[in-house]
């Protein structure tokens, strides 16, 4: 599967103001507010209905896909029709067009919207030209105008076969539909289908009240109980957010829908506060637990977060800049190709750079053994120690720090005559602390102890390629979790 | 008529009123309803357990899950079967129970109320969900002396949880039972049937059965229309239930959510 970014839910937010306003109006009279938006049902026909001149707007770019959606995806076809004389007619194009590897957009009324609250889905005919599985086709993206994207609902993964099938998009909660633009989204990749292009068609796309959709579901953190620890200060995101209906078929819809349709609720808004985006602030010390209710029905799942003492960055280094060769450091340039997990045990898990205070650090968890590496080697023979700061998030556990120099040929590729050496470290176990940052400085000629790739200890300082991790001599068991910050040789 | 007495007089009169309203309101549909003395009625308004003068319980498993390879238990305890706010609830619970997975209820008035031809009819809210099988339904009188389908089945109302927008009604007999049953589906168009209440009925005669929902008449079978003996001339019993799985519905799915409860309102038997 290739990762595509579709890059929409960054352009979400915006016109909080407006959305306050408008509520507020709403409340007020909600009668008059309900009559001032077209009810109209019908997107596309045989041409598209009521949108508007400049209605079709293709995703931009995003820093996965610099091209964004191939432009031209979409176009009428006077060809091919579920019913009348023409449908929508969607080209995506193989993994490797230059002029964009995937179809996807949004089709936007080119006017104030629509009052869809009459209607309980968005519904169409499609086909494609060989079976296929379509991403995402849904409603409620308007790239920030009016609603701003707070509506969007997603199918996923709709199967599309080479006969007209009527598909149902359930709308989650239709009374917050008072003045939508966002009349369909879709993307499509190639990934499926080994990377060749394929067309799809939809016909007679339309918004209905089917009167069958029935017995709402609506779920959070995907319907678990999720536990998530965080310091003062910092958020969390609600997420895995999904609505699911008995369709009239007898079979049940999910759909993703975005957090507005949600009214969420802290268990102690003392401690942990929620917001309308499902944005959790942890204000104090406790626990409080998140849940939400989508149109008076309650959500299955919730997020209960434990808040603990607020986030502290390591010291900042105050060595100048020609002193150090630094690995990783807020304070100094970035090493070129630093990459935090070069590789990992297979017990390692969640290598991030989380920002805090605009300062990054490193983050592991349940680390078995992990190699951070970067671009060509470092000549550290002018220097003498290498500074770290290192914060335990676990028990403490035996962690060794390890060198690996790669020899003349600047290649890891072994020891002995390619000239590859390694030593490792032990941090004693009572040098670490829980909680906080413990800055460690290690004579570069200390790291004399075996290595987990085989090195016998006291490398060579000409070559340095990686630095590597090792949490309680490898064993996963009782992978230590750890924060690091400041690398560097000085 | 003696029954009318055993159960709720008061109600003769409000049903009464009720029916005039909706035979005017039925008049240009003349063909739904032509039978209209209340012979009995279950209004369903005295909380506790249902009226042991009108209804027996089935107990247990059957043989062979009722013939039908069912999964359920059939008890009689209030969590399965029970008058509350003036409506019975059968509710179908996932649960171990001697040997099976699910517990449920069903009652009849085998022996206690049995009569030949009239119209019946039931107020009902459904289930839903992959493998729930309620049905509102008739069995010959002579069950017990011939053997099914030799008495003769009138299904009024039947309905799968996993097609929640249509019921089904059917006979069986010697002939054309099981699979090979006369039945008609009928779609409830832009709404589902556990959404809310709708009334199920037969009108049932000498050589008829006509079956509808609502307002709507949408089948009628005839001696014509089976492909065997008719044996509708007889007395019949009610019976009410909520099937778990089977040969019919299938075994509940991951997505089927339990409890559920079949709701009925009243029953009612006109001559």
């Amino acid at each position: 599967m290739k990762n595509i970014n579709f890059n929409f839910l960054k352009k979400v937010i915006l016109t909080v103001t407006i959305f306050i306003a408008f509520s507020c109006e709403r409340e007020l009279s909600a009668d008059a507010t309900l009559s001032k938006y077209p009810n109209t049902a019908e997107v596309f026909t045989d041409f598209p209905v009521g949108m508007g001149t400049s209605f079709y707007f293709p995703y931009a770019g995003g820093p996965d896909n610099p091209v964004g959606s191939k432009l031209n995806a979409w176009t009428v076809d006077q060809t091919e029709s579920y019913k009348g004389t023409a449908s929508m007619r969607f080209d995506v194009p193989t993994d490797t067009d230059p002029t964009g590897n995937y179809a996807g957009g949004i089709f936007r009324v080119d006017g104030p919207g629509r009052d869809l609250t009459g209607y309980d889905a968005l519904t169409f005919w499609a086909k494609a030209s060989q079976g296929v599985t379509i991403s995402e086709i849904g409603f409620g993206e308007d790239f920030n105008t009016f609603s701003g994207n707070k509506y969007i609902t997603t199918m996923k993964n709709i199967s599309l076969g080479t006969n007209w099938t009527k598909y149902i998009i359930p709308i989650p909660d239709a009374s917050k539909l008072l003045q939508e633009r966002g009349m369909l989204r879709y993307a499509a990749n190639s990934a499926g289908t080994n990377g060749r292009g394929y067309i799809f068609w939809i016909d007679e796309l339309k918004f209905e009240k089917l009167g069958t959709i029935a017995r709402p579901q609506p779920k959070i953190m995907n319907g678990l109980a999720a536990v998530q620890q965080g310091s003062i200060d910092s958020k969390i995101n609600v997420i895995g957010l999904s609505q699911t209906f008995n369709m009239g078929t007898g079979f049940n819809q999910t759909v993703s829908t975005a957090p507005y349709y949600f009214n969420f609720v802290s268990s102690d808004p003392s401690v942990a506060t929620v917001n309308e985006k499902g944005v959790v602030s942890l204000l104090k010390i406790g626990i409080a637990t998140i849940t939400a209710s989508l149109n008076n029905v309650v959500a299955t799942g919730s997020l209960k977060v434990t808040v603990g003492a607020a986030f502290v960055n390591a010291t900042n280094p105050t060595l100048p800049q020609a002193n150090v060769i630094s690995v990783f450091s807020d304070a100094y340039p970035t090493l070129a190709g630093f990459n935090p997990g070069f590789f990992a045990g297979a017990n390692t898990t969640n290598i991030t750079i989380p920002v805090y205070a605009n300062n990054n650090h490193l983050s592991y968890n349940t680390v078995d053994f992990v190699g951070l590496g970067w671009t060509g080697t470092i000549n550290a023979s002018s220097k003498t120690m290498i500074h770290l700061d290192v914060q335990l998030k676990s028990v403490v556990s035996n962690l060794r720090v390890e060198l690996k120099d790669f020899g003349p040929d600047n290649l890891d590729n072994g020891f002995g005559a390619n000239g590859d050496t390694a030593g490792g470290f032990i941090i004693a176990p009572n040098q670490l602390i829980k909680d906080s940052w413990v800055s460690l400085n290690i004579p570069l000629n200390a790291f004399t102890s075996p290595t987990g790739g085989g090195g016998s200890g006291n490398p060579n300082k000409n070559n340095i390629g990686f630095i590597i991790f090792v949490s309680n001599n490898g064993a996963p068991a009782n992978g230590t979790s750890f924060l690091v910050d400041n690398i560097y040789f000085y | 008529m003696k029954l009318i007495h055993k159960f709720n007089i008061q109600k003769i009169f409000s049903a009464s009123i009720l029916f005039l309203l909706l035979s005017c309101s039925t008049d240009e549909k003349q063909t739904v309803t032509i039978l209209k003395k209340l012979v009995i009625q279950d209004e369903f308004d005295v909380a506790g357990a249902p009226n042991t003068a009108l209804w027996n319980y089935s107990i247990g498993t059957g043989t062979n899950g009722w013939g039908n390879n069912e999964l359920q238990y059939y008890t009689d305890r209030s969590q399965n079967i029970k008058i509350e706010n003036g409506v019975l609830k059968i509710t179908a619970i996932k649960e171990s129970f001697l040997g099976s997975g699910y517990t449920s209820a069903r009652i009849l008035t085998k022996g206690k109320f049995e009569q030949k031809y009239g119209r019946y009819e039931a107020r009902i809210k459904l289930p839903v969900g992959k493998g729930l099988w309620p049905a509102f339904w008739m069995l010959g009188a002579n069950s017990d002396t011939v053997v099914w389908p030799q008495c003769g089945e009138i299904d009024i109302m039947e309905y799968l949880g996993s097609k929640p927008t249509s019921i089904f009604g059917t006979v069986h007999g010697p002939g054309y039972s099981g699979g090979g049953a006369i039945s008609k589906v009928f779609e409830l168009p832009n709404d589902r049937f556990d959404n809310d209440f709708h009334v199920f009925g037969i009108e049932w005669g000498e050589n008829y059965v006509n079956y509808y929902v609502d307002d709507v008449l949408y089948n009628q079978i005839t001696p014509k229309d089976v492909p065997g003996p008719w044996v509708f001339n007889q007395p019949f019993y009610i019976l009410l239930n909520v099937a778990v799985g089977g040969s019919f519905p299938g075994s509940p799915n991951a997505e089927t959510v339990f409890p559920q409860t079949m709701i009925v309102d009243y029953v009612r038997v006109y001559q």
